[in-house]
């Protein structure tokens, strides 16, 4: 294993430092907890807070998508591992300002339960009201008729983005909420992993694979995906992923997408856009609308290799969420 | 058998080194049905328990206080999966021994009933599953009814910590059904569950830290 690191048992914090002091005037930590980030701009009085979180190691997953247009503030978990309730309850309290908290994390057994447990807090020792949605976009993690047992893996992004908009919006807590479960409902994932991550702390590689496999499905943490093969050509691996999304969500001829084209980690902006290429020429074909697109690192897995492919259906709420523009750290749309 | 908040405190230590012995091969064990990563979490959350025995919790004589403490702070260092089960444990564990500096046989049963049960409830797994379950039902279950019959905690412990065992190894054989190995499917028959073994290591450890002070007695 090779990393630029220090001691591995300070990469989050020393991350979290440099992360806060090159961006003073959007983030800021809070004195209550290191691990509790929250926009540098107030957040507006009436306006529901949206809060994310999760493990470190997928950046710019989670703390880069704080920002005007998106989160109002981020729980920092230790790698690949969901964040305590302390980190999350600071935050929730910071960002409320008077209409409520909604909670977004992918559906990891850890993140379950320490945003539950937060919110039980944020709910009886500070009376704060807390709305939870969950992404659950991971094709390959669990069969369409157990869906609700489904991961989230880079939808993720697509379901801050339309919350983030939405309470920008000046949507009550309740129409938050749904706004997030219908960008959840309306966005499904799949990926494929060609290389092992290592954690800082192991320095042992992830999963094993050969050389010339891929894995198809593979998790976010390295989970082992349903089908493991001999490396196959961009196109073919393009057209399974993109197949097994169409299986598995009604999108017809006339209906209008979100694309995103997510890489792990080390995976080249050659080898997304030419997977993006093919996927436009599928879509095309089959006279679906590519309304917006997104092709690069969103949501990684440390240094791993592979890639992934959302797609989110969109009416007309979700297209004004879509558009809406946002300043993060590490996203800006205008 | 009774036990002062000084020998539980000796106790949490004997489990600070244990992890620290046993991370690697923790890791080893997730790396076959996750990320690889549960000696690395068990290290960190000890690690912040070991700095809390030596710190705040130095003159600490409530065995509660001692277990409330060891949890939040495991919690709040680890986050994760295990950070609320075990957190979960220790703290409806502490709940059994309310405002006690002197635990004996009674309250060390319930306690680590509480234990156990609470990490059930908070996981909402059940046996089979392949979790952490599978080594601590049948362990509470064994616990609690030798501890009826003899009212003895030692004997009573010793044959809950081998069905504790028992259930561990049994989770060779098992789908796992919760948690991120769950995805496997069937390819998880075969490794040993890192959370059930995790489990184990911490009850066996009591086991000897209360064989042993039962020895020096003698």
């Amino acid at each position: 294993m090779k990393k630029l690191m220090n001691d591995s048992r300070y990469v989050v914090e020393e991350m979290v430092e440099g992360y806060v002091k090159a961006h003073p005037d959007l983030i800021k930590q809070l004195p209550e907890n290191d691990r509790a980030l929250v926009t540098a701009k107030e957040t507006r009085e009436g306006k529901v807070g949206v809060l994310i979180g999760g493990g470190s190691g997928h950046e710019p997953g989670f703390l880069g998508y704080v920002g005007e247009g998106m989160a109002d503030g981020v729980a920092v978990g230790n790698i690949f591992a969901s964040p305590s309730p302390d980190p999350i309850l600071e935050v929730t309290k910071a960002i409320d300002k008077g209409a409520g908290v909604v909670y977004l994390y992918g559906n990891y057994a850890g993140d379950v339960m320490n945003f539950g447990m937060a919110a039980e807090m944020a709910d009886l020792e500070e009376d704060i009201e807390v709305g939870m949605a969950l992404a659950t976009d991971d094709v390959a993690s669990a069969p369409k008729e157990e869906k609700e047992k489904r991961r989230g893996i880079a939808g993720e992004f697509f379901i801050f983005k339309a919350t983030g908009a939405a309470a920008d919006f000046g949507y009550n807590l309740e129409d938050v909420v749904r706004v997030a479960k219908k960008a959840n409902e309306n966005t499904r994932s799949m990926g494929v992993g060609l290389t092992p991550c290592s954690l800082p702390q192991t320095g042992e590689p992830s999963f094993e694979i050969g050389d010339d496999e891929m894995e198809i499905g593979l998790g976010h943490h390295g989970e082992p995906g349903v089908e493991k093969g001999p490396l196959q050509s961009a196109d073919e691996v393009t057209e399974r992923l993109v197949n097994d999304i169409l299986e598995d969500i009604e999108i017809n001829s006339g209906d209008k997408v979100a694309v995103l084209v997510n890489g792990l980690g080390s995976t080249s902006r050659m080898e997304l856009y030419t997977m993006f290429r093919k996927v436009e020429q599928m879509l095309s074909e089959l006279g679906i609308e590519i309304y917006r697109s997104y092709v690069g690192d969103y949501i990684t897995s440390l240094e791993m290799g592979g890639a992934s492919i959302t797609l989110m259906k969109l009416d007309d709420e979700l297209i004004k969420t879509i558009d809406h523009p946002v300043n993060c750290p590490m996203f800006v749309q205008k | 058998m009774q036990l002062t908040a000084k020998e539980l405190k000796a106790y949490y230590k004997e489990i600070v080194s244990m992890v620290e012995e046993q991370k690697d091969y923790l890791c080893e064990l997730d790396r076959k049905i996750g990320d690889g990563d549960h000696g690395v979490t068990m290290s960190i959350g000890w690690q912040a328990v070991n700095e809390k025995l030596d710190n705040e919790l130095v003159a600490e004589e409530d065995c509660a206080k001692v277990s409330i403490m060891v949890g939040k702070t495991f919690l709040s260092a680890v986050g994760s999966s295990v950070g609320p089960l075990y957190a979960t444990g220790f703290m409806r564990g502490a709940k059994a021994v309310k405002g006690k500096t002197v635990i004996e046989d009674k309250d060390l049963a319930e306690f680590w009933i509480a234990f156990a049960r609470g990490i059930k409830e908070r996981g909402q797994a059940e046996v089979g599953d392949k979790t952490m379950v599978d080594t601590l039902e049948p362990f509470a279950n064994e616990l609690e009814a030798k501890f009826a019959e003899s009212g003895e905690f030692l004997p009573a412990f010793t044959d809950a910590v081998a069905a504790a065992k028992a259930g561990m190894e049994s989770t060779k054989e098992l789908v796992s059904k919760r948690g991120r190995s769950s995805r496997l499917g069937d390819r998880s028959i075969g490794a040993q569950d890192p959370g059930a073994t995790s489990a184990y290591m911490i009850l066996a450890t009591f086991l000897n830290f209360v064989q042993a002070k039962t020895e020096q007695a003698i």
